[in-house]
Parts: structure tokens; sequence; C-alpha cells
């Protein structure tokens, strides 16, 4: 890992902490946007961490670029030294996968796509060297997923799967990006699976949907009571299949403003995780179980 | 007080000047596109300068108001009229109870700021008027306007008209339109032949072009340093692992057509991005027509800091001039 640091024009400062993913970038980003934060440093007026690098917005009549840019890295040792360690929750997603709106979709844009003739979970499941689209769905929900960014459009998470390296999915994007998206799909791109938390463009593959909506402006679940966006980074997300009937069943909760997900506080260590992978998964999922 | 909208125009939305604190979360900040146009109209009937406003692209409204109000229309030279008169642009008139406001054809430019004493009062979503109609959030309930709204304006206690704004002191973009960029970002990704060609070439704006970002073409593919692609990146060599976007970024999709991400821009992504538009610069975007040529202009840090003190000036002289 080797910290990169650059100028956005004259009102960013983009701080890349290594150009791969994983998840000790993450946290080292994540801390080190902490510490930016933490210093309430004159001038600053936005700071997004992402994947594995953020990015700070800052106002030059302020601070000039220089000086913003010595600040921020001279945080960069104690982001360092920072605990990787987080207390979270984790989320039961529904998800509906190889749903009829998605196949609609993913239909109307084939051309855009590397492989015309079949389905996007078709294509995903050859290309990582599963026999069936059914075998790749399982691999896709079986082990728990952590939110390393919140963006590109309202709320939308960008999820990184809690397994090792060898066992990540990868899929490339769309050739062309989508002019259509539905609303809610569940996606997936590079090393990434999304939830599309509004209707739009998109050049994720697409694997299903999922009923519970993450962002309303209106607030009106009580999950979003707080605030209109669902997630936030460092949030871990269980996917769980269901069939057509049990999506009308919790859509018709959604649309009566009941539906109440099912959410876990737990603690994740970056270094019990690296340390026993399968063990600390276990647990996370297990503590779904006593909500 | 309010006004009824007849007729919307093509793509007319309430703007201020926008929602900062959100792109962390993916809401955009938003607001008038070209800020300097809103500020000057807000100014010219006696508003504070961040006084929510339409924003009008390419067509005029018709408009029709309840009650007296004093109007300004800054930005895209596009003739304002009051019950079939023209009126001068850049300058404040009179509009009295039961007249209609509309438009002729766009002579210039592509955005016309319209700003009426007291300020468009519509509830404000995060702290700002501004439309965002992708996350459904200000403007009319999360939209652009459309005919048959009522649109409520804040009271206020009108000016004197006859305000006018003298012709340089307006900001337009030239032919070819020239935009400052300073390199930076993922700018290494680029060949050295590429990163001189993005500016030595002719480029013009492409129809793909609104408030979440401009699209430009014509100017030759660019080339990327070979490299094996970073874990989680995509194939493409125009990918990276999705990281932020700066307000005002190029990036440029499988090298091919470069894209500046506007006012509503998308808070991330995976493509890669050679730097971006300095933000004296910004507010020329949102006068750019579609098949308009630009030229691409590399700045280094001090320039776009001169070039940034520059349009401060500019507006403390407009300020100034209207007392």
């Amino acid at each position: 890992m080797k910290t990169r640091y650059t100028y956005g024009g004259d009102e960013h400062i983009y701080v890349e902490v290594d150009d791969e993913m994983s998840l000790d970038a993450f946290f080292k980003s994540l801390s080190m946007s902490n510490a930016v934060r933490n210093a309430n440093i004159k001038g600053v007026t936005e700071i997004c961490p992402a994947n594995a690098s953020f990015q700070v917005r800052y106002d030059p009549d302020v601070i000039a670029p220089e000086e913003m840019m010595k600040k921020v890295q001279e945080l960069e040792d104690k982001a360092e030294d920072a605990e990787k360690r987080l207390k979270t929750r984790i989320i039961e997603i529904p998800v509906y996968y190889q749903d009829p709106w998605t196949h609609e979709t993913l239909m109307r844009f084939r051309e855009r796509h590397q492989d015309p003739s079949g389905t996007d979970l078709d294509y995903a499941a050859r290309i990582n060297g599963f026999d069936t689209a059914e075998a790749f769905i399982e691999a896709h929900h079986s082990q728990p997923w952590f939110v390393s960014m919140v963006g590109f459009v309202a709320g939308l998470p960008f999820l990184y799967q809690l397994v090792e390296r060898e066992k990540q999915l990868q899929v490339p994007k769309y050739l062309r990006p989508r002019t259509d998206t539905p609303k809610l799909t569940v996606g997936y791109g590079g090393c990434f699976s999304c939830v599309y938390s509004v209707r739009g463009a998109g050049g994720y593959q697409m694997f299903g949907v999922t009923p519970m909506p993450i962002f309303d402006p209106d607030q009106k679940q009580s999950y979003l009571s707080d605030f209109m966006v669902f997630f936030k980074p460092g949030d871990i997300v269980k996917w769980k299949p269901i069939d057509r009937a049990e999506y009308d069943r919790i859509l018709a909760e959604v649309e009566a403003d009941t539906y109440v997900p099912r959410i876990a506080e737990v603690d994740f260590d970056l270094e019990a995780f690296n340390a026993d992978m399968p063990g600390t998964n276990a647990k996370l999922m297990e503590a779904l179980n006593v909500v | 007080m309010s006004f009824k909208v007849i007729q919307p125009g093509l793509s007319t939305s309430i703007q201020d000047l926008g929602r900062p604190g959100y792109f962390h979360l993916g809401i955009p900040i938003g607001g008038a596109m070209d800020r300097f146009a809103l500020r000057v109209a807000n100014m010219l009937v006696g508003n504070p300068e961040g006084a929510a406003g339409l924003e009008v692209v390419f067509m005029g409204p018709q408009l029709v108001f309840e009650q007296d109000a004093l109007i300004a229309v800054t930005g895209a030279d596009l003739p304002a009229k009051i019950d079939g008169v023209t009126q001068e642009g850049w300058a404040a008139f009179e509009i009295k109870a039961g007249q209609t406001l509309s438009f002729d054809f766009l002579k210039s430019g592509a955005r016309a700021y319209i700003a009426i004493s007291g300020g468009i009062d519509t509830p404000p979503a995060l702290e700002s008027r501004s439309t965002y109609p992708i996350g459904a959030l200000g403007g009319i309930e999360g939209r652009n306007v459309q005919a048959g709204d009522v649109i409520p304006v804040g009271e206020t206690d009108m000016i004197e008209p006859g305000l006018s704004v003298p012709e340089n002191l307006r900001r337009m973009p030239g032919r070819p339109a020239e935009l400052r960029v300073l390199p930076g970002l993922y700018w290494h990704r680029l060949t050295a032949a590429a990163q001189e060609g993005f500016f030595r070439d002719d480029w013009t704006v492409a129809l793909e072009a609104d408030r979440m970002g401009y699209r430009f073409k014509g100017g030759k593919p660019l080339e990327f340093v070979e490299r094996e692609q970073p874990f989680g990146a995509g194939a493409d060599p125009s990918n990276i692992v999705d990281g932020c976007y700066s307000y005002g970024s190029i990036q440029v999709p499988g090298g091919l057509e470069p894209i500046v991400l506007h006012r509503d821009a998308v808070s991330g992504g995976g493509y890669f991005t050679l730097g971006a538009i300095i933000s004296a610069d910004m507010d020329l975007i949102g006068q750019l027509q579609p098949h308009t040529p630009v030229k691409f202009r590399k700045v280094d840090m001090a320039e776009a800091l001169k070039a940034r003190a520059a349009r401060k000036k500019m507006l403390a002289a407009v300020r100034a001039h209207l007392g």
C-alpha cells in the first residue's frame, strides 16, 4: 500500500490509499478521513470516504491548497496507528434473485453486454467458474458483505464480500452503461456488489432485486426515520434469498410502512477477521439469529 | 404571493446555491449551474444572492403572476417578454398582477436564470430548494416545473426597478469556449501522447449534456499507460477501484468521450479522471449548447487560484455597481 495524494481542481484533495481493493485499504481510508474530520480544519466543507480512497473538499479562499494538502498528509501516521475495529451492525437484506423486472431490463440492453446470448447471472457464473447460476447465487449470499462506500447516487452502497481474495467474485461492468436500472436492483461490478437506491442509469450487472427501500426522502419507513439514507460505511450485510411469494409479502409490509428489517449490533475487528474468516463470519451471522 | 406555470419550457427547475454536506452519501451539491448568473439576477431584484430562482434550459416558460413583482433574467440571451413586450436582459423590470412573462427564442448561451423579488419559497429539502430529480429532493415534489404548478414566492418590500448590469460585467463563454483544466487525480494513467492530445484536439459539446455532466466528442481516443489492472478495478484500462469524484472532474470511459461532472454529479464511480475543470470556469459550462466547439487549456494551481480571484473580483464589481 502506497498512499498517493493529488488535487481534484482547486477545491478538492484526493487521497488514494491503495490502487487495489482490500479491507486494509478501506480501514486506513476511513481512519484518515475520520482524522481529517476530527481535526476540524478551517475551510473543509465535505469529507467523502470511499473504498480505498477518500476526498476532501475545501474552500481555497479560506485555506491555501498546499496548506490543506500538508495538513491531510500529516494525519497519515496517526491513522496508521488507529485500531482497525468497528462497532457496527449486521443487516439481513432480502433478495429476489432472477426476478422478472431486472430480467426485462437486461434483455432490453443486451447489445451493451459482453454476452448478448445469455443473462447477467449466467455470464457471471460462467466467468467465475460456476456450473450454474444457482451455484453462483449461493456464493453471493452465503458469506456476508461489508459496506465500503456509499455514493454514486443517493445512498447507494458499494459492498465488498468478507472472503479470501481467491474466493472474491469478479465481474466486469457492462460494455456501455444502461440508461435504465430498476429501483432496488442488486448489482455487481468489479469486486463490488451494490443496491441501486433509485431508478436510473447503471453499468453493473443485474442479479436480482430487494423489496426493502434504502433511500426515501419522505422517510416513511421506520428504519429511515432518523435519516433518508439507510446505509453507512462499515455496515455489514447478509443477503437472504427469497422467492416471489416472500417478495410480495415484504412489499405489502413496505407499502403499509410496517416492514422492519432484521438488524443486530456487532463488533468487527479486522485482525480477528483476517486470522479466522469463516469463524468471524459465522459469529456475525449468528447475531442475526437472536433478533 | 405566487405565480402560475402555463408552459414549463423544456427543462425548467427551481435552483438556489445548492446543498453542501451530503456528497458523502451520494447527494450532490446541486444548485444553479451558472452561479454567477443566479447571484446577479437575485441582486437585480433586491434578493439575497442565494435566493431560489428558475433555471431555464434552451426554451423559456410562460408564467402568469398573481401579484406585482420585480423580475430579472440573466445568463443565456433568452429575451423575456411581458404581455408580448420585450424586456432587457441583465436588468430588473416590473411585472403587474395578471400579466404574463414569456420568452423569445434563445439567441446564445444555454441557461437563463429568472429571479423574482422575494425569491421562490417552496419547502427546502436538506436546507436547499434546489431540485435534484434523481433523489426526488427540492423543487416541487422533487421534480422540475410542470404546467399548472403554482409556485410560492416570499413576501418582500419591492425595490425600485431599473437596475442593470453593463456588458463588461456579464460573463459568457467565447467561441471556441475555453475551459481551463488542472491535471491531477488519475492523470498519470494517460500516456504522454494522450496527455498532449487531450489539450491539442478540438472537442465539441455532445448531446448528452445536462446538470449531472457534460459529454464532449471529436478528439482522438486517449491511450493508457499499460499495467496489470489492480484487484477490484475491472478489466478496462479506464477502470479504477470505485472512488470519489470531484466536482468538475473529467472522466473518459474507455478513453473515448470526456465527461465533465457538474452540479448534480454522481459522487463516485469506477472510471479514472484526468483532472478537473477549475472552479472559475464551472459556470461557463452551464452556458454551452450542444455542438459548441471547445478547447481544454492546461493550467497549474497558481493560475487556477488567480482565475478564481478574478471571478470573485468580478462579482464584487457587480455588487459595487448595483450598490
